[in-house]
């Protein structure tokens, strides 16, 4: 199951690599995103550097929105599910293979959306938060593109997919918007945040991608053997 | 599940069975002494929150809104119960029948309705109580995450394709969504939110209410889930009667037109 899983996550990681999806159109997204909060909230450094955190994991949400989205756009147009069902893979490691490969497209714009709110919003990353930044960053992709891959499968080639997906997507990862918000504040001493509360909420986040992937894993199958 | 299950009738091909069939209507005897009992239970309701419940020494007449905004939570939470409860039928048995499928989908719409009632009687009251309509407490918001959730469930039933792939889907989102439930009921206490912790449903099971307010609220409990099975069964056979059309759509067509003309065709006594 590994190796099938890994199979399919290195082919969607070529695929994007080839197409670059990621570089042409959800960096530059997730990018003005971040500029549009800043005129939103009248470009006051004092307020974006307070709500910096929460700021990036919504860029973060909307841009994961248009990952999936455009993913399973190009499967679902070149019948590559359809494919994979025909080949008679395991549905469990081909969900383990999507999500890896989405959680690792991810990394690269969550990293410069970081690096955007510290040039935007004027924020600082100390020393001691940086491990606690880079597990929050880890765990909560994987809660995320866990919730985004079964979702996307599910509403993949079907009609009103554009609308269906965040309506299902949204409300499933807002504890994982709490929580990676509260674990960057934390990481980032925003306000009165220490470094030690955040933590609590890198459990929460991984206890949410475990039960995401283990659930989804189980759930692909019935999904999209129609 | 229903009488009406496509699959009973795939055999019977007669049009006037068919058109007979599609003008049947969801009632039946059980269903009638249910909303009778239900109106009956919803009158004494009315009765407790306008006659018996007096006003509260700190909410004052807002209080009487408990008699709705409780059981409608309680009905809601039940709803979603029932639609993971029936999803998991549907999932995980041999069978996989779409009568599970169709309680699930009828439950959830019924839940839907619940916990949109229970956010409106819900800011009623805290603009009366707490001076504004919203609060961005913990449970207010996870009630509104868990009634967007029940939309997108709803918003999936909808998508295109067959009966038995809807039921798939929709089972999976009703299996995942119920387990914000919890969250919901605790969210209270995990979070320490404005929102007064569980009134009745505690941990300690000693009902922190008024006596006459306790009762009041059991009969509203009593009437909104009577209200509940009501429409839950009206709504499955009318889901069942809607898969019979999808399925039989254009044979029933041809055979009410077929009746139509054979109506049309034969002679009336006058004209003999």
């Amino acid at each position: 199951m590994l190796r099938t899983a890994w199979l399919i996550a290195r082919k969607d990681l070529r695929g994007e690599v080839r197409s670059r999806g990621v570089t042409n159109q959800v960096l530059p997204f997730a990018g003005v995103t971040m500029i549009i909060f800043g005129f939103a909230l009248d470009a006051n450094t004092d307020v974006l550097e307070l709500v910096a955190p929460g700021l990036v994991w919504l860029a973060t949400m909307f841009s994961l929105l248009l990952l999936v989205q455009r993913t399973f756009d190009v499967e679902s147009a070149d019948g590559a599910l359809d494919a994979m069902r025909v080949a008679g893979g395991d549905a469990r490691a081909s969900f383990l293979g999507m999500a890896i490969g989405r959680a690792v497209q991810r990394f690269v714009p969550e990293s410069l959306l970081l690096l955007a709110a510290v040039v935007l919003y004027a924020e600082t990353i100390p020393l001691d938060g940086a491990v606690l930044l880079v597990t929050t960053l880890i765990s909560a992709t994987c809660g995320l593109t866990a919730v985004g891959t079964l979702y996307g499968g599910l509403a993949a080639g079907s009609k009103g997919r554009e609308t269906l997906l965040p309506l299902l997507t949204l409300p499933a990862v807002a504890p994982v918007l709490i929580g990676a918000t509260r674990a960057v504040e934390s990481a980032l001493g925003t306000g009165t945040a220490t470094s030690s509360d955040g933590w609590q909420w890198v459990g929460l986040l991984t206890v949410f991608a475990v039960a995401f992937g283990v659930g989804g894993a189980l759930a692909f199958g019935p999904l999209i053997d129609e | 599940m229903t009488t009406l299950d496509p699959a009973d009738t795939s055999s019977n091909d007669a049009g006037d069975d068919l058109v007979a069939e599609a003008r049947r209507t969801p009632a039946t005897k059980a269903t009638r002494t249910i909303g009778i009992l239900t109106a009956v239970a919803m009158a004494f309701t009315l009765l407790w929150a306008f006659v018996f419940t007096g006003p509260d020494v700190n909410q004052g007449e807002s209080v009487r809104l408990m008699l709705i905004h409780l059981p409608t939570i309680w009905v809601a939470y039940l709803s979603f119960t029932v639609t993971a409860l029936a999803s998991g039928t549907y999932l995980f048995t041999k069978k996989h029948s779409l009568g599970w499928d169709r309680l699930a989908g009828a439950s959830a719409e019924v839940g839907v309705i619940f916990v949109g009632l229970t956010l409106i009687v819900g800011a009623l009251w805290g603009r009366l109580t707490w001076g504004v309509f919203w609060q961005w407490d913990a449970r207010l918001t996870t009630t509104a995450l868990l009634f967007v959730t029940y939309i997108g469930y709803l918003a999936v039933r909808r998508l295109d394709g067959s009966h038995h792939q809807r039921a798939k889907r929709s089972g999976v989102i009703g299996l995942i969504a119920v387990l914000l439930i919890p969250l919901v009921h605790w969210s209270v206490r995990i979070w320490r939110s404005l929102h007064q912790e569980a009134t009745i449903l505690d941990t300690d099971l000693d009902a922190d209410i008024d006596g006459i307010l306790l009762t009041g609220v059991l009969v509203g409990v009593i009437a909104f889930s009577l209200l509940y099975v009501w429409l839950v069964l009206h709504r499955t056979r009318v889901m069942a009667m809607e898969d019979l059309l999808d399925d039989r759509g254009l044979d029933l067509a041809l055979a009410e037109r077929r009746a139509e003309a054979g109506t049309a065709a034969r002679p009336t006594g006058e004209d003999a």
